[in-house]
């Protein structure tokens, strides 16, 4: 066999290594899905049910929307961003510092941007699921079902790549677990909070408002909410546009980021 | 097929001011073992991190299996196995799972993938374990693991970075056993280790690496033979005897090393003066390898 046919298939972003990289990750996932389902289904039940209960018994309308289609909808967003970005935050990190994970499949012929594409990719896929959970728990509290809602897996799964990115970034710039504090409280809160997820932008000062329209999950909010009540096609475009430039930039930032780690 | 397995020329690496590579050349010949013996801190695993790509030269030429390196790593990659020297393998899988894993990521195509992990179970003996997680296994066989891990895809070529450390000696007699299999099957096999016996049993050729070099490199009965003679004179006594001992030795010409307890003269053989009272012994690469590196072995 000669080099030139050896290197044949062996290229950037393969398939293989990918679906290599997947399957170590669906395999692992099979050891702790139960958990992972249990807290994706419940933690946004009982977002809904203290949101819509609470605010709910103060305010029956929001822009038009009765409180529980708009928080329904809202916390999808929510969920998203919870089973993407702490996963791959707290995941890549841990496979990096203790398992040395990372060793074992660099050592195999996989490269790192492989490595991020395929765990941000499986991570967005779960996101996609479970970002679906709110949705259904708000059916039960009221929120009429509609066609366009199956739309919503791919809005999740686009936001939730983006999201995963960010958080393999985050993995690969600081140094000590410890440190993931400062980058929740600066950055994950404010995010949830001014997305227009439990209260529209619009009752928030202005800088706030043009803070939370470059928000990637006010963008995700917004796309769920009117595959869920009505599109506004031109608005969600615009918004689509935004998800899939937030998930390209993090994309290549991270690998830039876990490239500067694993490899000296 | 490249005559050499692994051919590194005035390799350098710096982590700031810190040079842990200084000038390396190693060659690994086709089908043989070579060990790559150095004190902590030598730069063994930076050159062991280097042969996948991990760490990226500074200057010199890296070639593995006839691929240049970094750009071709990822071929290079597909045909070699290694053995890390810290556990990597996923605890809460199987031992079946994670062999399954590994032939996906080393791409073993789907139809001889069974066979692939079958083989691995055998060479490492761990076929009755397949279903046992891996938290489930002894300090032992968690290395077996890692070394079949690293042939599910049949390698050509397998990098063993301190492949026994930590483990009982009768559990390194095992690997030894294993790793020498694997040699007389005709893989060629690099491996890093401080533990001079291991090196001393299984590799054809050792190169002494210290402080970034590689300081000596040859079959290790030459290297002691070139190095420490034949005999070795082994003088016990409390430290300003061999304090004593050990200046007259040196202005005489020899050689010497301590071992703590005793102060150690080389090449005996060939001196006809009288010697002070001792034990005699065949000298052996430990004595090459304190002398070289100017460190005792752990």
């Amino acid at each position: 066999m000669t080099a030139q046919r050896r290197k044949r298939g062996v290229g950037r972003l393969d398939r293989p290594a990918i679906a290599g990289v997947l399957v170590r990750e669906m395999t692992n996932f099979s050891s702790f899905w139960r958990a992972t389902t249990f807290s994706s289904t419940v933690e946004p039940t009982i977002y809904l049910l203290a949101f819509g209960f609470g605010f709910g018994s103060l305010v029956s309308q929001v822009n038009g929307l009765d409180y529980v289609e708009f928080v329904g909808t809202g916390t999808v967003a929510t969920a998203v961003l919870f089973s993407s970005v702490f996963p791959s935050m707290f995941g890549t990190f841990v496979k990096y510092q203790f398992q040395h994970t990372y060793d074992a499949i660099l050592a195999a012929p996989v490269d790192t941007e492989e490595i991020v594409t395929a765990e941000a990719l499986w991570i967005s896929m779960r996101a996609g699921t479970y970002g679906c959970m709110p949705l259904l728990v708000a059916m039960v509290f009221g929120l009429d079902p509609r066609v366009d809602m199956l739309l919503v897996p791919f809005i999740a799964f686009m936001s939730g790549f983006g999201w995963a990115c960010f958080g393999i970034m985050i993995a690969g710039l600081l140094k000590s677990i410890d440190n993931f504090n400062y980058v929740t409280s600066t950055v994950i809160t404010p995010t949830f909070l001014v997305a227009g997820t439990f209260f529209p932008l619009s009752k928030l000062p202005e800088w706030a408002q043009v803070l939370g329209n470059i928000n990637p999950l006010h963008h995700t909010v917004e796309l769920v909410r009117h595959a869920s009540l009505g599109w506004d096609a031109m608005a969600d475009l615009g918004h689509l546009g935004a998800l899939v430039l937030f998930a390209l930039i993090m994309w290549r930032l991270a690998i830039r980021a876990l490239t500067r780690k694993l490899i000296t | 097929m490249p005559e050499l397995a692994i051919r590194l020329r005035s390799i350098v690496k710096h982590y700031g001011e810190i040079v842990a590579v200084d000038g390396f050349d190693l060659d690994v010949a086709q089908g043989t073992c070579v060990g790559l013996l150095g004190p902590n801190g030598a730069g063994k695993s930076t050159t062991m991190k280097m042969l996948t790509a991990q760490v990226i030269a500074d200057q010199g030429e890296l070639e593995v299996l006839g691929y240049k390196l970094p750009g071709e790593s990822k071929v290079a990659r597909a045909e070699c196995g290694v053995v890390p020297q810290l556990d990597n393998l996923d605890t809460t899988l199987t031992v079946e799972q994670n062999l399954r894993v590994f032939s996906h990521l080393y791409r073993v195509g789907r139809s001889e993938r069974k066979d692939a992990i079958e083989r691995a179970l055998q060479i490492a003996n761990l076929t009755e374990r397949r279903g046992a997680k891996v938290d489930e296994l002894s300090g032992g066989m968690r290395r077996r693991l890692l070394i079949a891990r690293a042939l599910v895809h049949r390698p050509r070529l397998l990098l063993l970075d301190e492949p026994t450390v930590g483990l009982d000696p009768q559990v390194r007699q095992e690997l030894w056993a294993l790793i020498d299999a694997l040699r007389s099957e005709g893989t060629s096999i690099l491996m890093s280790t401080h533990y001079i016996e291991e090196a001393q049993r299984l590799a054809d050729t050792v190169t002494i690496m210290a402080k970034g070099k590689a300081v000596a490199h040859g079959r290790p009965s030459e290297l002691v033979a070139r190095h420490a003679g034949r005999e070795v004179l082994e003088v016990y006594g409390p430290p300003a005897r061999l304090a004593e001992v050990e200046a007259a030795a040196l202005a005489d010409g020899m050689r010497t090393r301590r071992t703590g307890t005793s102060v150690a003269l080389m090449g005996i053989e060939s001196r006809n003066g009288k010697l002070p009272d001792g034990e005699r012994r065949a000298a052996n690469l430990e004595d090459v390898f304190v002398l070289l590196t100017g460190e005792e072995i752990a």
